[in-house]
């Protein structure tokens, strides 16, 4: 009996394999959308099913979360791409041959994101993650201008010090657990790791901590090691900004997760938190006032995701199950927005044939629909009610002020700064004058409007399965 | 006890007048070898005697210009290194001054000897010696803190500073490669190569104004004040081999409590090493070419890095930090 | 043991050592022959630890980094430089003695940091860590002051030499990691290799300085 988890891993890639020989895109299109779909439906499978604690998978209420919203997104984001592609293709921007390397990628990254997440072995862990990069660095290029390519390089430059020294990291904690797991293996197992944490040498593991913080922590983009997130995001296709935004930070991030709950284990080790509160808020503010200056639409959402994932590690870092329950909340709402959002801007760079705002200015004008739904999900992202966003945000900041008023301020403060500039670029696209060029739209609605009705859902009406769920699942971080 | 005493005093004075009478004769070999290798005939081996010889017969001619320290200068420098040189266990450990060999200083008495010659170049106020003093300089900056990470190192090894004590504890140890004795040897030799005017730092046959640092200082000097620099920098090559051979390769040194059968046997395995040395030194002037003088300071900073190397692996060894 | 334990050591000192002739070299065409002698002698260092710990499925990794690192990369390395005819000039940030300098107080960094954290474990894992870290910090710092995309590579991989160096210091790691390590280097070397072409396809140069002219932010 194959089991979800195998599926979630294996389907990807075999449909990986098998969209390398499909010459033609549409086709190829189809069956990425088919095989994100059987992935999905593996994921939701893994909700129901048994949790698994086998030599190198794990499976859960925690990472289920994580795998759950990877490949929702991953579906939504082929459905999206099915037609945005098309498109690229028409106006001349990626010759067709490149689309059937897309579609092979698209499917091996995802799969490698799933490995990342249903490892058991840290080694293992690291091999998805590294291999996730990889591929991402590659899409990034995929246009092959000046500034793909600078951005790739860029990414790539410094994703693989990142993932080096996250694998040195990853030596270090092997090392840790070897004398009271014996070599090999199990001092790899991370169940196994963290059950004898408590005898592991408290310096060591503070060394490998700082390691993976450093390396993990640059792929979730924290803030003096975020360089290459805008430029990746910019430059690559908007399919992939959506996926880079919506997933590979979290995967980067339930990493570092897992690390934090295996160091927590070892009370003599250095204390996670406050580390992770202060490359947080750092993350956080920084990015809310570099927000002003963008004049690339890509390039600005990038800088918001810079400030979310900061705002998730602040309340990962806080801990506790209250602020573990708002972070991982506010992980997979940010998941859904973010990706929504990186859809519309497709859609609008597609309808401008631009991404600079000076030139995007009245699209409640010409595209009256999609300035709808772009004004709605940049309200969900700035944290306004009724959308799901505005829920986690609260929590995080209610916990945060009823243990420590003052420090309360400091992610208040960030995130009203970085509202106030999401708002004047809103009014600056919606309003005003249109410019420039008013094309056609071809690619599809329905991702975006089912991103932004589930984040509607989750800001209005939060399922109590739902609740029970995550609240498992933050007490499993601690 | 007193005849005890003799015994010793005459070993010690037996080797101070050795090395002396030897270092012509290694720089004979050098210089032999070279140009065997490059299908010349070559000067005969004895030529450094016949070269002092005969510049001790000469007039000293003095620029008017010089001063009593570019007068007195040759003295001190060959009295310096001669004392440096006689420090150096060579064939036996248990010497009499051997006390005083320590290699703090040995590096501070050749440290003097170089400063004086410097000193010298100037003293006239030509641009040549000028030019040699001030690369010389440049090149003992790195040089000299090289050669002191070296010490410590090998300090740290044996726990002793005093040279004796340094080769008795690798004469009693067995063999085994360490990286940090072979970093050291590595920088020692490229301190050594820098201290004597070797290619590729120098090249001591040549007169080029771009080139030449050694040869630049010395310009002024001639008749018995240049002979006893030459003396000198004889001298100090073979210091230099015979550090060398006491602290990475001691065997057949005679130990402390050795008797003349043990000291003569000593004797012959030096004074074979050392010309086997020379040797070396010979083939590897021949096989490279001289470096610009720009890029001297990367090239004796190569020693400074290994030294700096072998001492962090030193203390990573004896888990100092731990 | 104790003669296992000096050859490994001495193993791992050179490679240390030629991190730093990574560094102080100035022609592309030696920058790679100091990394091809680098992999040689971790790939000798790798089998070293194969052989006398009896682990013989290190020597597979040992064969992956002699062949791979050690002779084919540098080959098609430098078959691309002087396609491109960059074969001489390094661009660097610093000079050489500063650089080396830096990685002079990077050593000792990482000697510090692992010998006194790690003190609980046995003598030799530590310090085949802390020359591992060095190594690594080394790649790192090459990266840094080099601006040439083709030593970027060099210090990339120089990194992960340091790194593979590591895991076999560490006793008993499985092998799965090292496999995917070199496998994972073979991608990273594809993607560098298309990198350094399609740069060439639109520059005419692999300086990373003429990429960063091109900043999307100030068009």
């Amino acid at each position: 009996m194959i089991h979800a988890y195998q599926l979630v891993v294996l389907a990807p890639y075999a449909a990986a394999l098998v969209l390398v020989a499909i010459p033609g895109y549409r086709v190829g299109a189809v069956l990425n959308v088919l095989a994100s779909a059987a992935t999905l439906a593996a994921g939701l499978w893994l909700m129901v099913s048994q949790g698994v604690v086998g030599e190198y998978a794990i499976v859960d209420e925690f990472n289920v979360v994580f795998i759950v919203i990877n490949t929702l997104v991953g579906f939504t984001t082929a459905l999206f791409s099915a037609s945005y592609i098309g498109h690229e293709i028409e106006t001349g921007r990626l010759p067709p041959g490149f689309v059937r390397f897309y579609h092979a990628m698209f499917q091996a990254m995802m799969g490698s994101m799933n490995v990342a997440l249903v490892a058991n072995n840290i080694g293992v862990m690291w091999v998805g993650l590294e291999l996730a990069t990889l591929i991402t660095v590659v899409m990034v290029g995929l246009y092959r201008t000046p500034q793909a390519i600078e951005a790739a390089w860029k990414y790539f430059i410094l994703a693989s010090v990142g993932i080096s020294l996250a694998f040195f990291g990853t030596i270090l904690i092997y090392l840790a657990g070897q004398p009271a797991l014996g070599e090999g293996v199990p001092a790899m197992t991370w169940s196994l790791l963290q059950a004898a944490a408590a005898q592991m040498d408290p310096a060591i593991l503070d060394l490998a901590f700082i390691f993976l913080l450093i390396g993990y922590g640059t792929k979730v983009g924290l803030a003096p090691l975020h360089a290459w997130l805008p430029d990746a995001h910019a430059e690559g296709p908007t399919p992939i900004s959506a996926v880079l935004s919506g997933l590979l930070l979290n995967v980067a991030l339930y990493a570092l997760l897992r690390f934090k709950m295996l160091v927590a284990g070892q009370p003599a080790a250095l204390d996670p938190g406050p580390v992770m509160i202060v490359m947080g808020l750092v993350s956080l503010i920084f990015a809310a006032f570099m927000l002003y200056q963008r004049r690339d639409i890509k390039r600005f959402f990038a800088y918001s995701s810079i400030e979310h994932m900061g705002l998730i590690v602040f309340a990962f870092g806080m801990g506790g199950p209250l602020a573990n329950f708002a972070g991982l909340l506010h992980m997979a709402m940010h998941s859904l927005t973010k990706s929504g959002i990186f859809f519309a801007v497709g859609h609008i760079a597609q309808a401008k044939g631009t991404q600079r705002f000076a030139d995007i200015k009245g699209l409640s004008v010409t595209h009256p629909r999609l300035a709808v739904a772009f004004a709605l999900a940049v309200i969900a992202i700035a944290g306004l009610p009724p959308f799901g966003v505005f829920t986690s945000e609260f929590l995080i900041l209610t916990t945060t002020f009823a243990r420590e008023p003052w420090l309360a301020l400091l992610p208040a403060f960030g995130l009203l700064i970085g509202f106030g500039a999401l708002l004047l670029r809103l009014q600056g696209t919606i309003f005003g004058e249109p410019v420039g060029p008013a094309h056609r739209v071809d690619a599809s609605s329905v991702p975006l409007v089912l991103h932004l009705l589930l984040v509607l859902a989750a800001g209005i009406f939060l399922p109590p399965a739902l609740v029970a769920w995550f609240q498992r699942a933050a007490e499993l971080l601690g | 006890m007193t005849g005890d005493l003799l015994v010793q005093f005459l070993a010690q004075g037996a080797q101070m007048t050795f090395v002396l009478l030897i270092a012509p004769l290694a720089v004979g070999v050098v210089r032999r070898v070279k140009a065997r290798l490059m299908r010349r005939q070559g000067p005969p081996l004895l030529q450094g005697y016949f070269d002092l010889a005969k510049l001790l017969r000469k007039e000293s001619v003095i620029a008017e210009s010089a001063s009593w320290l570019f007068r007195s200068a040759p003295y001190l420098i060959f009295a310096l290194t001669w004392v440096a040189a006689a420090l150096v266990p060579s064939f036996a450990s248990g010497l009499m001054f051997n006390w005083a060999a320590d290699v703090v200083a040995l590096v501070a008495l050749l440290g003097a000897a170089r400063a004086l010659l410097a000193l010298a170049g100037m003293d006239v106020g030509t641009s040549f010696g000028g030019i040699g003093s001030s690369r010389e300089m440049m090149i003992a900056t790195l040089a000299e803190p090289a050669m002191m990470l070296i010490v410590l190192t090998l300090a740290i090894a044996a726990g002793t500073t005093r040279l004796a004590g340094v080769a008795d504890f690798f004469l009693a140890e067995p063999f085994a490669v360490r990286v940090s004795l072979a970093l050291s040897l590595v920088a020692l030799v490229i301190v050594a190569l820098a201290e004597n005017a070797r290619i590729p730092v120098d090249n001591p046959v040549t007169h080029l104004e771009l080139t030449m640092v050694h040869e630049a200082m010395v310009l002024e000097y001639s008749g018995r004040h240049l002979a006893l620099i030459e003396a000198a920098s004889h001298l100090k090559l073979v210091l230099y081999i015979s550090l060398l051979i006491c602290l990475f390769a001691p065997f057949g040194m005679a130990p402390a409590s050795a008797g003349v059968t043990g000291w003569l046997i000593g004797l012959a395995a030096w004074t074979a090493k050392l010309l086997f040395g020379a040797a070396l030194l010979g083939l590897w002037e021949v096989s490279i070419a001289k470096m610009r003088v720009f890029r001297l300071p990367d090239f004796v900073g190569i020693a400074f890095v290994f030294g700096f190397l072998a001492i962090l692996l030193a203390f990573l060894t004896r888990g100092v930090f731990a | 043991m104790n003669q296992a334990y000096e050859i490994s050591h001495l193993l791992s000192g050179a490679m240390l050592v030629t991190s730093f002739a990574l560094l102080y070299q100035q022609r592309v065409a030696a920058v790679l022959n100091a990394f091809a002698a680098q992999s040689i002698v971790l790939a000798l260092a790798v089998a070293w630890a194969a052989w006398s710990s009896n682990r013989p499925d290190l020597f597979i990794t040992a064969l992956i980094a002699f062949t791979l690192k050690g002779i084919v990369i540098p080959v098609a390395l430098r078959r691309t430089v002087t396609r491109l005819g960059i074969h001489r000039e390094v661009e660097k940030v610093v000079g050489v003695g500063a650089a080396l300098l830096v990685g002079l107080a990077l050593t000792g960094l990482a000697q510090a940091l692992v010998v006194k954290v790690a003190s609980g474990t046995a003598s030799h894992a530590r310090e085949e860590l802390a020359l591992a870290l060095a190594i690594i910090l080394l790649g790192f710092l090459m990266m840094i002051v080099r601006r040439n995309a083709v030593t970027q590579i060099v210090g990339f991989m120089s990194m992960e030499n340091g790194l593979i160096l590591a895991a076999t210091g560490a006793r008993g790691m499985p092998l799965v990691v090292e496999v995917s390590v070199a496998f994972s280097v073979l991608i990273a070397l594809f993607v560098f290799a298309v990198f350094v072409f399609r740069i060439r396809e639109r520059f005419d140069t692999v300086d990373i300085e003429a990429l960063d002219r091109m900043r999307g932010d100030r068009r």
